[in-house]
């Protein structure tokens, strides 16, 4: 009587084997990937707008406050999207032609809102508020990345849960003084800005110095900060 | 436990079980139901049921355990999958021109009033980018102080009804505003000399704008007549005065001078547009603190169990005939003048009710009930006039009402005059006459007799299904208008949103048929602007001013002097056979507020009925009768019997209803609705198909048989029980025992000793230092009214469930109010003592529902909150199992987003989108949910304290409930800071924690409740 089993089944079974572990463990990990990929998260990834708005311009080679647009970011949780107007307050002046800033003037023509495609987006379940963050001197660029180099806006950092939380529990290194908040991008702009600063505000894997940690201790006492408190669920969620 | 034999139970075993209970105890007992106190089955088995609310779809589907575990494989292998998706892309829209002063993401207030039955209560709205989302009490306005009650908050759902009318239409078709205005006019302009045969009806109108339109349409039509309707008015009071003084004025109650009061079937703490300024009002004499000296005294007479009967210290339970006799005895004993044979009634309590209103003299008072006769209210005003309360406790006033006429008349002569082809154009502005008037003036057959009849509402109801034209009318929140409370105060009714469908007012409606179509805005202002004392450039400063302070300064009503009431003589009592009382519901009042889910589903305070009314009559009746003589008894309440009354007759399914005034029968109006929404059409049976007008309120006659039909009503009463195992729900003391006692701490041993937990000891953050929130509810002044449901129903964007789901155990109220009965005699029965207890999460410190979670979705936080985290739960429901207080609620279905059984409060219906609170999660399929203590006003004021370098101030956070209350029960703060009320509640003698004894530390505690009862009547039960 032949063989049942071929040779090559011994190698079919090991294979087999092989498959049984490593398969599950390969999908899990392809699905990790891409849901941390910036095909999930669109970090990185410029979105398609009605106009090209450039935060490199008007920040950085303009000198723009950022609050002349998002003029809520101080008083509310939602930072505030300008109204058509405050683009024409200067594309009423300059640029008054350019085929780039059509949509801008279509918008005040007709009375027609801009439709911007939302680039960062916290899940409906979480409740975030930008005034207590900017009022305790967190800058823009620790959560959207480099903001002022952007060409065409992309989102900087995936906001994942963890990412929050790191900041909640240690909030020390990234605490700084009020106007800071603000400053930093002017000074960044003259180039009399500190090498810290410049890597905070340029770089997305910037971690604080031990300098930094040291000022942000003194900061959580002054704010009275309850360090404690800033990882209960219901601050973030309700 | 529940007993073997309990699935064939008979009336005799339930009546012996309940004579075997009743003879076994000593003590006072406290119970929810009849079922209850005669320990029926049902109850034990919702009671003990590990589950009571879960789904009995398994067993009606008759799945086998092959195909369920088919199905449960594939939901797991699924559900992996649903988390997989990539984030949609989504939209900004910035303004083009943002508005001026609006900073996106935080709320406006404004300033306006609710107009309820006419009348106004001053609020503020809260608006988010111009979306109304929340009521609340305009503190500067005298009608609200601050407060509203269950209607007013509910308001904001009629808003977003989508089932509103949204256009004008004729005979059913749709039409459009210019040819109604063309065809109008034509008819106007085609009637005889004088404008013979134009008819206006309206309802209670207080607005002076409508009232001078109208005026100006009498002018311009000298033939024309106004006719006014208002079904649920106390027109009592108004026939009363006229009775009394010769002309109609206005008794305005001042409760916060009175030391004592005598209701005579009054529910003033119930009945709208006053009710929110008398709770107040009452409660601020009522509140007992260590050291208190005083505390008022409340005696209520009453027929139907209400919320004011609930509150009193003596109460007695008479048919609604029998309340002139005792009026007159009481008013014999306080000195009023009478004929000789005005000593009818020989109670003996009367002498003593008089003896201590007289001694109060100056200081007590006597307010009739809006469902008592003329002859009664003359009775009150001539006894408060001999109590020397006039001036201080009562105030007489000129009536509010812009033509104060005696409305059932008005209707009368209206359907006479239709009868006769005399009327060729109707105008109804607003209600709606066909359901609401008696059902002997057969209105709408007489309303077919008019050629060109226009009804102008904000639903397609029955009214406007027999009127030639209907035209969408615009809720209170989105056009302009001015109204007066019931003091006469003016407010301004200032819009919040433009109309959300093509709807007019009765102002634009008016002016467009008199030619002169401009916008509300332009015809509420002119209106003032004419009137306005000052130089014309000044008016707009003080128009600014009315808008921003939501009330016009000196437009409250003028005080008048009245002579000496004359008494009326003695009506004769008729009390054969049995009485029907007809009675506003608590929430749908006349039907106004049948098509609002929230009011629908919200338990009656006392019944606890939802989705329904029912025959209300006393045990003792039911028994006599031979209802409760089938099989269990006290469950009798599916029973359907027949109404015949007057020729008339009625189906409606019987209620039980302990405090019910023997030999009478109570139906709640505003049921039973033919029209007008899918909401109210086809719930409960309609009162107003046996009401007469000759006997509007409430009549002899009645009788009552028992047929075989049944009808499930649901009654929230026995949902959510916490099993006390003997323990007091709630505690009380007599004014006068605390007093003696020294203020003596009001919880014993049994409620305060904790005994050993199987709970983790506290954690290291008990020591946290920061803030420590905390409740305190003061159940002596909390009148079970139901505000703080629907106040938090509005905050916190909690779902209707539909009947279908309520009979299952699954309302999803964040905060009920228990209401509890005590007294274990036959006579207790028919009359016991109620108390209210609102129970919502009671923030335990040791939380029993936080070690159970397996996924750590309920957690403790540092400031004390137990934290529920939806996108967490996976909803296993140990911790709403585990939890004693019954707080926690499940999302049986998304209920968010369209109910199983069709049921509103859809908030995934694009118009209900707007009214969520964006503050707040919409809940899902599958999480549990509870209160937050309004977790969101919360981080809201710390953030705000944070940014301005402070600690939150006492007082800054206000809860939902809390803000609401009209009686201020509700104390909210950090109870770290001992100077904070919440704190110096908590030091209180009157303190004590509910299932204090499990050692659960809840956050929330309560203040006991204390009665004050004249030692003169009676000796009274207490806790020793």
């Amino acid at each position: 009587m032949a063989q049942v089993f071929p040779r090559s089944a011994n190698t079919l079974a090991r294979v087999s084997l092989f498959c049984v572990v490593a398969g599950p463990l390969a999908i899990l990990l392809t699905g990790s990937a891409i849901t941390r990929s910036g095909f999930n998260t669109k970090v990185d990834v410029p979105l398609d707008q009605p106009v090209p708005f450039s935060h490199e311009h008007h920040v950085n080679e303009l000198g723009i406050d950022c609050r002349y647009c998002h003029t809520s970011v101080t008083k509310s949780s939602f930072a505030g999207i300008p109204p058509t107007y405050t683009c024409m307050s200067c594309h009423s002046q300059i640029w008054t032609n350019s085929p780039l800033l059509k949509p801008v003037r279509d918008s005040l023509a007709t009375g027609e809102p801009l439709q911007w495609v939302r680039v960062n987006k916290l899940p409906d379940f979480v409740y975030f508020d930008h005034s207590i963050h900017i009022n305790r001197g967190i800058n823009c660029n620790v959560c959207h990345g480099p903001v002022h180099r952007m060409q065409l806006t992309y989102k900087g950092k995936p906001f994942f849960m963890s990412f929050c939380v790191n900041c909640h529990r240690n909030p020390e290194g990234y605490l700084r003084p009020r106007e800071d908040v603000f400053n930093l991008y002017v000074k960044y702009q003259r180039g009399d800005i500190s090498a810290e600063d410049r890597r905070m505000l340029d770089d997305p894997d910037y971690v604080p110095s031990p300098a930094q940690v040291a000022k942000g201790k003194q900061l959580v006492k002054e704010y009275g900060i309850k360090k404690a408190q800033l990882t209960d669920c219901w601050i973030c969620h309700r | 436990m529940s007993s073997k034999n309990d699935t064939n139970i008979t009336q005799r075993d339930v009546l012996q079980r309940l004579k075997d209970r009743l003879a076994g105890r000593k003590g006072p007992e406290y119970w929810r139901s009849l079922e209850e106190l005669a320990g029926s089955p049902e109850f034990q088995r919702f009671v003990e049921d590990e589950f009571p609310n879960r789904s009995s779809l398994l067993e009606a589907m008759k799945m086998d355990r092959r195909s369920f575990l088919t199905l449960m494989g594939s939901s797991i292998a699924l559900a992996g999958l649903a988390g997989c998706r990539f984030l949609p892309a989504e939209k900004i829209v910035p303004y083009v021109q943002a508005p001026e002063d609006l900073i996106p993401g935080v709320p406006v207030y404004y300033a306006t009033a609710a107009v309820i039955l006419g009348y106004g209560v001053g609020i503020l709205v809260e608006s988010h980018e111009g979306r109304p989302t929340k009521i609340e009490g305009n503190p500067g306005h005298p009608a609200s102080l601050g407060s509203t009650d269950a209607l007013v908050q509910a308001t904001l759902l009629d808003l977003y009804d989508p089932e509103r009318s949204q256009n004008v239409s004729k005979k059913g078709q749709a039409a459009t505003w210019d040819a109604f205005f063309a065809e109008a006019r034509k008819t106007l302009a085609s009637l005889p000399a004088g404008g013979e045969g134009l008819r206006i009806l309206t309802g209670t109108v207080t607005s002076p704008t409508l009232a001078a339109q109208i005026s100006e349409v009498l002018r311009k039509y000298p033939a024309a007549r106004w006719h006014q309707y208002e079904p649920a008015a106390d027109h009592n009071a108004r026939a009363g005065a006229v009775a009394a003084f010769g002309k109609p004025v206005q008794a305005i109650y001042h409760l916060d001078k009175a030391a004592r009061v005598l209701t005579l079937d009054a529910d003033f703490l119930g009945q709208p547009p006053s009710n929110i300024r008398y709770a107040r009002d009452f409660a601020e004499r009522r509140r007992v603190r260590r050291g208190a000296t005083e505390m008022n005294r409340l005696y209520a007479v009453e027929s139907t169990p209400g919320i004011t009967g609930a509150m009193a210290d003596h109460r007695w339970a008479l048919r609604p005939g029998e309340i002139e006799a005792i009026a007159r005895a009481i008013a014999a004993g306080i000195g009023v003048r009478m004929g000789a044979d005005a000593h009818q009634a020989t109670y003996p309590w009367v002498d003593a009710v008089a003896r201590d209103l007289a001694a109060h003299h100056g200081a007590s008072v006597v307010i009739p009930g809006a469902g008592q006769p003329p002859a009664v209210h003359a009775l009150a005003y001539a006894m408060n006039q001999a109590l020397g309360a006039v001036g201080s406790t009562v105030r007489f006033v000129e009536p509010v009402e812009a033509t104060p006429v005696d409305h059932l008349a008005s209707l009368k002569e209206l359907v006479a005059d239709m009868r006769a082809h005399r009327v060729r154009a109707l105008l109804i502005l607003g209600g709606n006459p066909v359901y609401t008037a008696p059902a002997d003036l057969e209105f709408a057959d007489a309303l077919a007799s008019v050629p060109f009849s226009v009804h102008l509402g904000r639903y397609d109801d029955e009214t406007a299904a027999t009127c030639l034209w209907h035209l969408a009318e615009s809720h209170y929140l989105e056009a302009w208008s001015d109204v007066r409370a019931f003091d006469g105060t003016a407010s301004i009714v200032q819009p919040l949103i433009q109309p959300l469908y093509s709807s007019r007012s009765a102002h634009e409606v008016l002016a467009g048929l008199l030619g002169d179509p401009i916008p509300g805005l332009e015809i509420v202002k002119n209106h003032w602007r004419a009137g306005f004392a000052g130089p014309d450039a000044r008016f707009e400063d003080a128009w600014r001013k009315w808008l921003n302070d939501g009330v016009i300064p000196g437009t409250a009503a003028k005080p008048v002097t009245v002579p000496d009431a004359k008494v009326p003589a003695p009506t004769p009592v008729v009390a054969d056979g049995y009485d029907v009382i007809f009675r506003p519901d608590p929430n749908l009042v006349d039907g106004t507020f049948a098509n609002n889910a929230w009011l629908m589903e919200l338990p009656r305070p006392l019944t606890k009925l939802t989705w329904d009314n029912a025959a209300l009559m006393s045990p003792a009746m039911a028994v006599r009768l031979g209802l409760a003589t089938r099989e269990k008894a006290y469950v009798a309440n599916n029973q359907v019997v027949e109404l015949s009354y007057k020729g008339r007759k009625l189906k409606a399914p019987l209620f039980i209803l302990p405090g019910h005034a023997d030999n009478c029968v109570t139906l709640h109006l505003g049921w039973g609705r033919t029209r007008g929404g899918s909401v109210c059409a086809g719930k409960g049976v309609n009162a107003y198909s046996l009401q007469t007008s000759d006997a509007p309120d409430y009549g002899s006659g009645l009788q009552i048989a028992p047929t075989q039909d049944r009808y499930e009503l649901v009654s929230t009463h026995y949902h959510s029980a916490i099993d006390m195992e003997g323990r007091h729900p709630v505690l009380w003391r007599t004014f006068d025992e605390y007093q003696r006692s020294g203020y003596a701490p009001v919880a014993g041993d049994e409620e305060s000793t904790p005994s050993e937990s199987m709970f983790r000891t506290p954690p290291e953050y008990a020591n946290y230092d920061g803030y420590a929130w905390g409740m305190s509810i003061d159940l002596n002044v909390c009148i079970g009214c139901n505000a703080c449901v629907v106040a938090c129903q509005a905050e916190n964007n909690i779902p209707v469930v539909g009947k279908d789901q309520v009979s299952r155990g699954r309302e999803m109220y964040w905060i009920r109010i228990d209401r509890y009965y005590q007294g274990t005699t036959e006579a207790d029965l028919e009359n016991p003592v109620t108390f209210f207890e609102p129970v919502p999460c009671m923030q335990c410190e040791l939380a029993p529902c936080e070690p159970v979670c397996p996924v750590g979705a309920t957690t403790h936080s540092h400031e004390g909150l137990n934290q529920m985290v939806y996108n967490r739960c996976v909803g296993t429901r140990y911790c709403s199992n585990n939890c004693p207080y019954k707080v926690r609620r499940f999302n049986f279905y998304k209920f968010s987003a369209g109910q199983p059984n069709n049921a509103p409060g859809n908030y995934d219906n694009p118009t209900y989108k707007l009214m969520a609170n964006p503050n707040v999660t919409v809940r899902g399929r599958g999480v549990m949910e509870k209160c937050t203590y309004c977790v969101q006003r919360i981080n809201e004021a710390r953030i705000k304290a944070k940014e301005q370098n402070r600690t939150i101030r006492d007082g800054e956070i206000q809860t939902a409930c809390q803000q609401v209350c009209p009686t201020k029960a509700i104390t909210f703060g950090n109870i770290h800071d001992a100077g904070a009320e919440v704190s110096r509640q908590k030091q209180e003698p009157a303190k004590f924690v509910l299932l204090g004894d499990l050692n659960t530390r809840p956050r929330t505690t309560y203040l006991a409740k204390f009665r004050n009862p004249n030692p003169e009547i009676g000796t009274e039960k207490s806790l020793e």
